[in-house]
């Protein structure tokens, strides 16, 4: 016979853990199913490990609010040290253009209640001292963002679960769905079945093959990322620098100084390299630190302890896609390298679909990850 | 301040060198021009650079090859691995204590271009396996570039200053390790294809098929069509009470400090690690004019060559076979060593402990092979071959052997089929070559009453047969003529002193009847210090075992300058003069043990297993037991393996642990090895316009 479980959910990253958590605590029996050996193994350790609140639109702002109250108050509610830092986002503006973009997206954020102000040049280089002044027009400025580690946020995310009775499945694999109608009955892996209440597919690169198993197709492409670390120095700077400016070969890069006293600092290939390939490439250290020592010329002694390189999930427009679709499978994909700031406001909203519990302000919320929408737009803050 | 560099050495010239002055927290201190900062610290009698920002313990010399940074000192106001920075006349140097401070901006400086070049074959490595596939494709014309991290070619060759093994004819045997280096070096200087890149580190083998390499500071980036990893071996490192004491380090730091720098790093050593690596630090050690304590094996029998280490004990070190490293004393540097036995299952016996005041212990416990290019060129898809340590721990011997093999089969894969078949012999010499030592036999039995003769002190099968190719008279054979077996003598020695000279082992003496037949002459080749021994001193001679057998005037003594050797005659009874192997240098003082014991209040566990991290021994293991049996998460969860060194030192450890704990093999994940080899800053990888 079969062992059954209230919820199965596909991936144990940075969705999936955090939702397990939740549904667990609130009673569920939960299963996590994950084809790596550990978790957040894929791409949850390789993010760098910004969160913020600074988006465009009201269901990621919501979301990421509630990671950030989560986040900060982890250490008081849990006991673990996950390195949070309120150390705030900015974006510089070098242009005009750059400066009228950030200035009008202020509005909307200000509107959504974002803690978020427009600072000047000399104020930017007190919050980042030593940043090129050269036509700096200055930057936006929300110290209510901050950062915290991947990996120590992960673990304890696993630990807490296991020790609220998450069963996890590692090196198990997903194949398929025994479907009946609109409803998956079990989730059928290469070592066993489990008859489910619910399913969350948060399976990040794999969203798509799973949705396929249930008939449904998640426009979820995943795009590769590298990014790197460096040796850990005393605190010098504050913010999270986001340099939106193109230049060939890439779109926007951005770092910051973690609370080990590490940089940390990823770009965006442009074109974006599609695909899942972890491998390194040469070309990005020699792109991504001509960036950084222009726009920051004191990181130039800061030695690269390591490089690696990972994916985001990418939506056509640049959302998520959180749903329910059928009677019983939840998807929670596309997180656009997102992921990692989203996953613990998401899983309580996950717990919600799951237990039938929306609020009154979740449809506003979901509007923007609607499975449903025309994919046509883009995200203006990515 | 006492002066810690070495005056005079028995093998290395001690060339005077230009001062260069520079400051040390505010002190004004001399360095030698060229020389790295860690050594000229050292040199001074620094062993201390500064305190770890998580623990606030002394760091100091550890890896002495820029791969780990626990030597960091401030240097004019930037971070910087001691060991691989040269003094500046004027530097200030500073220690480093806690998180150094980033200094304050500097203008952006236009750059070039990275430079991108293509060659057919890529040798990462040039020491002896490296060097002899270079001179085979060299000898084919192929369009071959060699990087080596160091100044200058030979790799671990330079450092060696003993005598090697082998066979005269295929692997320089009887030549010391430094001078082979250079008779490479010169050889392969002769062929135009090959190119060589020194202070070149590779970074990592790109999948774009290309690598980066930081050359004298700058980075490049080559596209080879075929790479040979030729890099060699890194040391393995030990969970022991103490284990993160300043001045625990391994032979290569060692060997670096003394042989390449000239100074000398410790007054009184003890050594953990039977094998060669280990016994030929020791007699190093005895070279530079250090005390060596002790030295421990776990096994019951040392793994290295026997006459290594008879060549220690006869000189006065003691040898403690089914022993291991208990704790490391001290408060911020060593202070003394408890040892204890141990029994077959490496499992410490009670009330077996010693103490032994030292200063300095040296971690020599094996070697891993440094397969991360071979990985990364099989990820990239670049045809990649490996020689030398980076394929297999053996002698360096050997590595020449296998180099030419893996040169050769790169020659034919380049297209150069006419060479036909690569002699079918080189296979089996490469076997013999790194062929472990065999069992111990007796000595050998009705050697002559008269006349003149060798006296062969050496036991155990060992490739190696210079004595048998030197002499003029063809009177010393192994037994089955081949490199294996044991040298016996056959019959008309003359006397000519050239085995005893040749031998690495430096176990041959020679018994002389002929000026008087009841007190015969016995000659003793001997080469640690270089200073005369005078006619008439009293020397205690001893047996293989280091047994004193009685004490003797010098009765004479030969120079052999070009051999750095003394020949060290004495007249003994008859009765003894087969017997001797040597005499004693080393007074029994030196390695007498505490009154007591020091018994660690720390436990096993509380060692430290990632020292770049502070990572404990029991918290590794704490996570194991909950079920946690990835590398990466282990990394994740505690930071072992995400400092400064890239897991280079705790990976083995951790697995130890996992081993211990019953874990499968196929259970556990081993970490994922990313960019780059070692900390390089951001500075160096610009690309211009």
């Amino acid at each position: 016979m079969d062992k059954s479980y209230d919820i199965v959910i596909i991936g144990a990253g940075s969705v999936g853990l955090p939702a397990a958590l939740e549904l667990a605590s609130q009673g569920q029996k939960v299963l996590v199913v994950e084809s790596a050996s550990a978790p957040g193994q894929v791409n949850n350790k390789k993010a760098i490990g910004g969160v913020r609140a600074t988006h465009s639109d009201f269901g990621k702002i919501s979301v990421c609010q509630r990671s950030i109250e989560i986040m900060s108050t982890w250490q008081d509610r849990y006991g673990d040290d996950i390195g949070w830092m309120s150390n705030g986002y900015s974006y510089p503006a070098y242009t005009p253009e750059d400066e009228k973009t950030l200035k009008d997206l202020m509005k909307i954020q200000l509107e959504f209640g974002l803690n978020i102000r427009w600072i000047g040049p000399d104020e930017y280089n007190d919050l980042v001292p030593g940043i090129n002044m050269e036509g700096l027009r200055g930057s936006t400025y929300s110290p209510g963002d901050g950062s915290c580690s991947p990996l120590l946020l992960g673990s304890a995310y696993y630990f807490h679960a296991l020790r609220a009775g998450v069963e996890f499945r590692f090196r198990e694999t997903v194949l398929g769905f025994e479907l009946s109608g609109d409803r998956v009955e079990k989730v059928i892996t290469d070592k066993g079945s489990y008859p489910a209440g619910m399913v969350i597919n948060a399976a990040g690169n794999n969203a798509r093959a799973i949705g396929s198993m249930a008939g449904i197709d998640l426009p979820v492409f995943p795009d590769n990322h590298e990014a790197g670390i460096t040796e850990p120095v005393g605190k010098f700077m504050g913010p999270m620098v986001v340099d939106m400016r193109k230049r060939p070969g890439s779109a926007n890069f951005y770092f910051y100084q973690n609370n080990e006293g590490q940089v940390v600092f990823c770009i965006t290939p442009d074109p974006p390299i599609l695909g899942v390939d972890n491998r390194s490439t040469s070309e990005f250290l020699p792109l991504c630190s001509k960036r950084m020592l222009e726009v920051y010329p004191r990181l130039r002694h800061l030695k690269v302890r390591r490089t690696w390189r990972g994916q985001y999930p990418m939506t056509p427009d640049g959302f998520p896609i959180v749903g329910k679709a059928g009677l019983n499978l939840v998807n929670a994909v596309g997180m656009c390298g997102q992921g990692f700031m989203l996953g613990p406001g998401l899983a309580e909203l996950l717990a919600r679909i799951c237990l039938d519990e929306l609020t009154p302000d979740d449809p506003r919320m979901l509007a923007s990850f609607d499975p449903q929408r025309d994919f046509s737009g883009m995200e203006a803050f990515k | 301040m006492e002066s810690y560099r070495i005056k005079s050495h028995p093998i290395l010239p001690v060339e005077e060198r230009e001062d260069v002055l520079f400051t040390w927290n505010g002190t004004p201190l001399t360095a030698k021009k060229g020389e790295m900062i860690a050594s000229a610290l050292i040199a001074n009698g620094i062993s201390v650079f500064g305190h770890h920002p998580k623990d606030g313990s002394a760091q100091g010399i550890f890896c002495a090859n820029g791969q780990c940074a626990k030597c960091t000192v401030i240097a004019d106001g930037v971070a910087v691995k001691s060991c691989m920075t040269m003094v500046a006349p004027g530097m200030e140097v500073r220690s480093a204590e806690g998180l150094p401070e980033l200094p304050e901006s500097a203008v952006v400086t236009e750059r070039p271009p990275i430079e991108q070049l293509a060659c057919e074959v890529l040798i990462i490595g040039g020491g002896p396996s490296g060097l002899a596939a270079a001179i085979e494709l060299g000898k084919h014309g192929i369009d071959t570039l060699v990087i080596d991290d160091k100044h200058a070619l030979g790799g671990k060759l330079v450092l060696q200053t003993h005598k090697f093994f082998g066979s005269e004819e295929d692997s320089h045997a009887g030549v010391r390790g430094h001078d082979i280096g250079k008779l490479l070096a010169a050889e392969v200087a002769n062929h135009p294809s090959v190119k060589i890149w020194l202070n070149s580190t590779a970074l990592f083998v790109f999948s774009d098929k290309k690598v980066g390499i930081l050359k004298d500071g700058v980075y490049k980036i080559v596209t080879p069509q075929r790479i040979l990893n030729a890099a060699g071996a890194r040391e393995k490192f030990l969970r022991f009470t103490g284990n993160h004491l300043a001045r625990i380090y391994g032979a290569g730091a060692f060997q670096t400090l003394v042989n390449r720098d000239l100074i000398r790093p410790t007054n009184r050593l003890f050594i953990i690690g039977g094998g060669n690596v280990g016994l030929i630090a020791g007699y190093h050690a005895l070279q530079a004019g250090i005390e060596v304590v002790g030295l421990a094996e776990a096994l019951p029998q040392c793994g290295g060559y026997k006459v290594h280490a008879d060549k220690l004990k006869r000189h006065g070190v003691p040898i403690y076979t089914s022993h291991s490293i208990l704790s490391a004393n001290g408060g911020e540097t060593v202070e003394s060593i408890t040892i204890a036995a141990v029994d077959d299952k490496f499992r410490f016996q009670p009330d077996s402990e010693k103490s032994f005041a030292c200063d300095t212990i040296l971690i020599a416990v094996g070697l891993d092979s440094l397969s991360e290019f071979t990985q990364e060129a099989t990820e990239a898809g670049i045809p990649v071959y490996a020689a030398g340590d980076a394929l297999e721990i053996a002698e360096a011997s050997s590595a020449m052997f296998n180099g030419k093999i893996a040169g050769l089969t790169i020659v034919k894969d380049c297209g150069h089929e006419e060479i036909g078949p690569i002699p079918p012999e080189w296979f089996a010499k490469a076997e013999v070559l790194k062929s472990h030592p065999g069992p111990v036999k007796p000595y050998q039995k009705g050697l002559p009453e008269s006349g003149v003769f060798p006296v062969i002190h050496c036991l155990q099968e060992i490739p190696c047969n210079p004595c048998t190719t030197v002499c003029p008279t063809n009177s010393i054979q192994t037994e089955d003529g081949g490199l294996m077996a044991l040298p016996r003598y056959t019959g008309s020695c003359i006397g000519c002193n050239k085995c005893l000279l040749i031998c690495p082992g430096l176990a041959i003496t020679l018994v002389d009847y002929r000026q008087n037949p009841e007190n015969p002459t016995v000659t003793i080749p001997y080469e640690v210090f270089n200073l005369p021994q005078a006619v008439g001193n009293p020397i205690e001679v001893v047996d293989i075992d280091g047994e004193p057998l009685g004490s003797f005037p010098v009765a004479a003594v030969m120079d052999i300058k070009n051999r750095h050797t003394q020949l060290i005659k004495v007249k003994v009874p008859k009765a003894i003069s087969k017997q001797i192997a040597s005499f004693r240098i080393q007074s029994a003082e030196v390695s007498r043990p505490l009154p007591e014991p020091i018994i660690p209040e720390k436990l096993a566990d509380d060692a430290m297993i990632c020292l770049c991290e502070r990572v404990s021994v029991g918290q590794v293991r704490q996570l194991i037991r909950s079920g946690i049996t990835d590398l990466n998460h282990l990394k994740a969860v505690t930071r072992a393996g995400m400092g400064p060194c890239g897991a280079k030192t705790c990976e083995t450890l951790i697995k130890g642990v996992l081993r211990e704990e019953g874990i499968p093999v196929e259970n556990v994940v081993p970490n994922t090895k990313r960019p780059v080899f070692v900390e390089v800053p951001l500075d160096k990888f610009p690309d211009g316009d």
